[in-house]
C-alpha cells in the first residue's frame, strides 16, 4: 500500500466525518430549538400570572434592552466577519474579530445580570410569581447559552492561534457560527415575545 | 459540607427497603470481586468500557437493560404480592413503601430498560444493516450510554441513600412539589430523567445523521431495511420529544430547589401546564418504545416466512404516519383535567385515528405470513403472540379514546391493563424477538431454542394471567397504585394476577437461564457462516461477530432485501485479492468519564451538595473542552490486518458445507 493511498483515504474520512457533523449540528440546534419553543409556549402561558406581585410594564428598562439587543446584534456581524476572514485564510484578523465578538458578548451577559440584579433587588425575584419564575427561566436560558457560546469563542481564538486554520478548526468555527446565530434569533423572539409587547 | 445527606439517608424505615439497600450494596460488591478475582478490570476498561464501537455499546446497553428489568419486575411482583394479600390489612408493605415501588417500576421500565433495551438492538443492529462501518458520532454514542448508565446508577442508589419518589412515573405536581413531597425522591426522579434524557436525545441525533448521512452506496431511502425506518422515525421522536422531558424536568426541579412558581399552588403557579409539558413528551415516547419493536417483527417475519415483506411501502408510510400522528394525541392522557368537551373530542378522534396506520401494520404481518413456510422459532413465536396480543390491547386503547369512556376508566386498573397490553407484547416481546434473532451476529452462536420458547411462554401466559383480571378489576372500579382496599369481591382477581406474576417471574429465570445454557453449549451452535437464519438484510454479510469494520469492502446495494439480492446472484462471498486501508474512531475515556460527571451533577443537586455539583459541572465541561479540541481520534487498521481477518472468515465459509449454492467460495 502506498503512503499516498492512505493519505488519500484519512482525508476522504475527515471530509465525510465534518459533513456529519455539520449534518448533527443542525439537528442539535432543531432540539434546542423546541427547548427554548416550549420555554416560550410556558411564557406566554404564564403571562398573566403575575399573583398581584410586580408587573412587567413596571419592571423593563426600554433602553437597557435596547443596548443588550444592539449588543448581541452586532457581536453576530462581528463573528461573521471573523468567518469572512477565515474563509480569506486571514489568520490574525479572525483572531482579532473573534476577540471583538468576545468583547460584545461580555457586554451583553453583564448587562442581562445587571437587569436581573435590579429586578431581584427590587423584590422581582424569579420566586416571586409564576410569571417572573418563567420570564427568568426562559430569558437565563438564552443567557446560559450565551455564556457557553463565549467559552466556545474563547476556545476556538486558542485554537485559531495554536493549530491554524485547519478544516477541522473550521468546522468548528462554523458550527459555533451557527450556534452563535442561533442565539441571535432566539432574542429575537425574546425581545418581540417578552420586551415589546409591554411597550406596545 | 454533607447538604441534606445524613445518618437519617439510611433506610432504617422498614425491613424491606432495608433487605433491598443490602441486596443492592452486596450485588455491587459481589461483582467488584469478581472482576478482581479474574483480573479482568484491565480487558473491561480497554475493550469495552471505553469502547466506542457500536456493537460493543449494544451489548453494554442491553446488559443495563437486562439488569434493570430484574430490579423492575422485582417491584412488579412485589406490589402482586402487596396486593393480592391486602385485603382489609396493611400488607407487608408500608403505605409510603408501596408508593416508592410503584414509581420506581414505571420509571425503570420505561427509562432504564425499554429504552436501553431499544438503544442497544438499535446500535448493533442498524449499522450493519446501513452497509456502514460504524454510527455517524461513536464518541457521542458512548457518552449516551454513560449518561444513561448514569441515570440508571441514580434510580440503583436512592434504595441506598434516601428514598426514591412516591409520586408515581409521571411525578404530577403539586404533590411533587416541595410541600407536599420535601423529600430527595422526587429529586432523585428529577435527575435521573434529566441526565439520561440528554442521552436520549443525542442517541436520536446520532442515529438521524447515520440513516441519512452513512448508507451503502446506492442504497435509497425505499431500499432501507425496515427496522432502519423504524429507528428512523423513532431517532426523529427522540429528537424532538425528549427536550420537552428535559423542560419540565428542569421546571420542576427549579421549583423544588430554587422556590419558583411553576406548577405550585401558589403565587400564580399552573400545575396544569406540567401535564401538558410531560405528555408532549410522554406520548411520542410510546411510540418511541414501540416502533423498533414493529421493525424487529417486520424483519423476523419475513426471514422466518422464507418470504418478501408484504407491502414493505404501506409500512413505511404508516411507520411515518404513526410518527406524526403521536404528536397530536397527547391530551388524551388528561381528558378529566376538563378541557371542554371539543378539545376532548378532537384529541378522541386523533388517537383514534392512529389504529389506522397500526392496523394496516398488522394486516401486512399477516399477509407475509401467509403461504410463507413458517419457522416456529421463538422470535417468530413472539411475534405471532404480539400480533394476537397487540390487537386486544389496541381495541382497549381505542375504548379509552373515547372521553366520556374514558372519565369511567381513567385511573383505574384498567388503564394499567391497557399500557401494559400495549407495552410487554409491543415493546418488550420485540426486544426479546430481536435478541432470539440476532444474537448469534453478536456473539457467533445461537441461543437454546428450547429456553427461547420457555421465555415466550411464560411471557406469554404470565401476561394474560397478570393482566387480564385487571381489565375486569377497572370494571369493578379498584383504581390504581392501592396498597390496600376493602373489597372482597377484587381478591380472586388480584391472586390470579399474582400467580400471573409467578409464571412471568418464571420467563424473567428462563432469560437468563437460556444465555447461560447456550453459553456452556455454545460450541454445538456455532454459527459460522454470519447468515444462520437464511436472512435477507445486509447486517447477515458479515461474519458472527463481525469485525471491528463490519465490511472490509462497503457493499453496493440497489434492492429491498440487499443480501437476499446477492446471495441469488452468487455474489454474496465475494473476496478481494487487495483491501484498502479503514480508519475507525480509537477507544475514549471521555465517555465513561462525562457519564461519571453527570451521575455527581444528579447525586449533588439531590442531596443539596453545592460545591461537589459546581466541581462536577466544572470537570463535565473541562472533558468536553480536552475533547473538543482533539484531532486524532482515530486509529487506522492496515490491509494486512484485514487481509488476516478475512482470509479467516474465508476458510471458515469454505469449511461449511452446503453454502457453496449460495455464492460462497468452494
Amino acid at each position: 500500500m502506498s503512503h499516498n493511498r492512505l493519505q488519500q483515504v484519512m482525508a476522504e474520512h475527515l471530509e465525510e466525518c465534518l459533513d456529519n457533523r455539520e449534518f448533527g449540528f443542525w439537528l442539535y440546534l432543531m432540539t434546542d430549538a423546541i427547548i427554548f419553543a416550549l420555554l416560550f409556549a410556558t411564557y406566554v402561558s404564564m403571562f398573566r400570572n403575575t399573583a398581584n406581585g410586580p408587573e412587567p410594564i413596571n419592571l423593563f428598562d426600554l433602553k437597557h434592552v435596547s443596548l443588550e439587543t444592539a449588543c448581541l446584534l452586532i457581536s453576530s456581524v462581528t463573528f461573521g466577519f471573523a468567518w469572512l476572514a477565515a474563509m480569506n485564510k486571514k489568520l490574525p484578523t479572525v483572531m482579532l474579530w473573534l476577540i471583538i465578538t468576545l468583547v460584545f458578548g461580555v457586554s451583553f451577559v453583564s448587562l442581562e445580570i445587571a437587569e436581573f440584579a435590579e429586578m431581584i433587588r427590587e423584590g422581582a425575584g424569579p420566586q416571586a410569581s409564576g410569571y417572573l419564575s418563567s420570564f427568568f427561566t426562559l430569558v437565563a436560558t438564552h443567557g446560559i447559552h450565551v455564556s457557553i457560546g463565549m467559552l466556545g469563542i474563547l476556545m476556538m481564538v486558542l485554537q485559531v492561534f495554536m493549530k491554524g486554520l485547519t478544516p477541522q478548526v473550521c468546522s468548528r468555527l462554523f458550527r459555533l457560527g451557527l450556534f452563535w446565530h442561533f442565539l441571535d434569533i432566539v432574542w429575537i423572539g425574546i425581545f418581540s415575545v417578552v420586551y415589546l409587547p409591554v411597550f406596545i | 459540607m454533607l447538604g441534606r445527606l445524613t445518618i437519617d439517608a439510611l433506610p432504617f424505615y422498614s425491613w424491606v427497603a432495608m433487605g433491598g439497600a443490602l441486596v443492592t450494596v452486596l450485588i455491587v460488591l459481589l461483582t467488584a470481586l469478581v472482576v478482581t478475582w479474574a483480573g479482568k478490570w484491565r480487558y473491561l476498561w480497554e475493550e469495552w468500557l471505553t469502547s466506542v464501537d457500536h456493537k460493543r455499546i449494544g451489548v453494554m446497553y442491553i446488559m443495563l437493560a437486562l439488569v434493570m428489568l430484574v430490579r423492575g419486575f422485582i417491584d412488579a411482583i412485589m406490589m402482586r404480592a402487596q396486593q393480592a394479600i391486602a385485603l382489609n390489612n396493611e400488607g407487608y408493605l408500608p403505605p409510603e413503601h408501596f408508593e416508592q415501588i410503584f414509581t420506581s417500576h414505571g420509571t425503570i421500565m420505561v427509562f432504564f430498560m425499554a429504552m436501553p433495551f431499544l438503544t442497544g438492538l438499535i446500535n448493533i443492529v442498524v449499522p450493519q444493516q446501513l452497509g456502514a462501518r460504524d454510527v455517524a458520532f461513536p464518541f457521542m454514542n458512548s457518552v449516551s450510554l454513560w449518561l444513561t448508565a448514569a441515570g440508571a446508577g441514580l434510580v440503583g442508589i436512592s434504595l441506598v441513600l434516601g428514598k426514591f419518589s412516591t409520586a408515581g412515573w409521571t411525578g404530577y405536581p403539586p404533590y411533587s412539589g416541595i410541600g407536599f413531597s420535601p423529600g430527595v425522591g422526587v429529586d432523585y426522579w428529577i435527575w435521573a430523567l434529566l441526565v439520561s434524557g440528554v442521552g436520549s436525545t443525542m442517541t436520536g441525533i446520532n442515529f438521524i445523521t447515520t440513516i441519512l448521512r452513512c448508507r451503502a452506496p446506492g442504497m435509497k431511502l425505499m431500499q432501507m431495511p425496515l427496522f432502519v425506518w423504524t429507528t428512523l422515525c423513532t431517532s426523529i421522536l427522540m429528537a424532538f420529544a425528549f427536550p420537552a422531558l428535559t423542560v419540565v424536568a428542569a421546571l420542576l426541579g427549579l421549583d423544588r430547589t430554587v422556590g419558583m412558581h411553576f406548577f405550585t399552588n401558589e403565587l400564580g403557579g399552573n400545575m396544569m401546564n406540567f401535564a401538558n409539558l410531560i405528555w408532549i413528551w410522554g406520548h411520542p415516547e410510546v411510540y418511541i418504545l414501540i416502533l423498533p419493536a414493529f421493525g424487529v417483527f417486520s424483519e423476523v417475519t419475513a426471514v422466518f416466512s422464507r418470504k418478501r415483506l408484504f407491502g414493505y411501502r404501506s409500512l413505511v408510510y404508516a411507520t411515518m404516519a404513526i410518527g406524526l400522528l403521536s404528536f397530536t394525541v397527547w391530551l388524551h392522557h388528561f381528558f378529566t383535567m376538563g378541557s371542554s368537551p371539543n378539545v376532548n373530542a378532537i384529541f378522541g378522534i386523533a388517537t383514534m385515528i392512529i389504529a389506522v396506520p397500526t392496523g394496516v401494520k398488522i394486516f401486512d404481518w399477516l399477509f407475509t405470513m401467509v403461504r410463507g413456510r413458517i419457522a416456529f422459532h421463538p422470535a417468530m413465536l413472539f411475534t405471532i403472540g404480539f400480533i394476537i396480543t397487540f390487537v386486544i390491547g389496541g381495541i382497549t386503547g381505542v375504548l379509552l379514546a373515547i372521553p366520556p369512556v374514558d372519565y369511567q376508566m381513567h385511573n383505574t386498573t384498567f388503564l394499567v391493563a391497557h399500557f401494559h397490553n400495549m407495552l410487554i407484547p409491543g415493546a418488550l416481546f420485540g426486544y426479546f424477538a430481536g435478541t432470539q434473532f440476532w444474537f448469534p451476529k453478536v456473539f457467533g452462536f445461537r441461543l437454546n431454542e428450547f429456553w427461547g420458547k420457555m421465555v415466550f411462554s411464560c411471557w406469554l401466559i404470565g401476561f394474560y394471567l397478570a393482566f387480564m383480571p385487571l381489565y375486569a378489576l377497572g370494571l369493578l372500579g379498584m383504581t390504581r397504585r392501592l396498597e390496600q382496599y376493602t373489597h372482597p369481591d377484587w381478591q380472586p382477581f388480584l391472586l390470579v394476577a399474582f400467580a400471573g406474576a409467578c409464571v412471568v417471574l418464571v420467563g424473567v429465570f428462563s432469560v437468563f437461564m437460556q444465555f447461560y445454557v447456550s453459553i456452556k453449549n455454545r460450541n454445538e451452535h456455532r454459527d459460522l457462516t454470519g447468515d444462520p437464519w437464511n436472512g435477507r438484510t445486509l447486517e447477515w454479510a458479515t461474519s458472527s461477530p463481525a469485525a471491528p469494520y463490519n465490511f472490509a469492502v462497503i457493499p453496493e446495494v440497489n434492492s429491498v432485501d440487499a443480501f437476499w439480492e446477492m446471495k441469488k446472484k452468487g455474489e454474496a462471498y465475494d473476496f478481494p485479492d487487495q483491501y484498502e486501508p479503514i480508519i475507525m474512531p480509537a477507544n475514549t475515556a471521555a465517555g465513561v468519564l462525562i457519564g461519571l460527571c453527570g451521575f455527581l451533577v444528579g447525586f449533588a443537586f439531590v442531596w443539596y451538595l453545592w460545591w461537589l455539583a459546581i466541581l462536577a459541572m466544572v470537570s463535565a465541561m473541562a472533558v468536553v473542552i480536552v475533547r473538543s479540541c482533539n484531532d486524532h481520534g482515530e486509529e487506522i487498521i492496515t490491509p494486512e490486518a484485514i487481509m488476516a481477518i478475512e482470509s479467516k472468515r474465508k476458510a471458515q465459509l469454505i469449511s461449511v458445507e452446503g453454502l457453496s449454492a449460495r455464492g460462497a467460495p468452494a
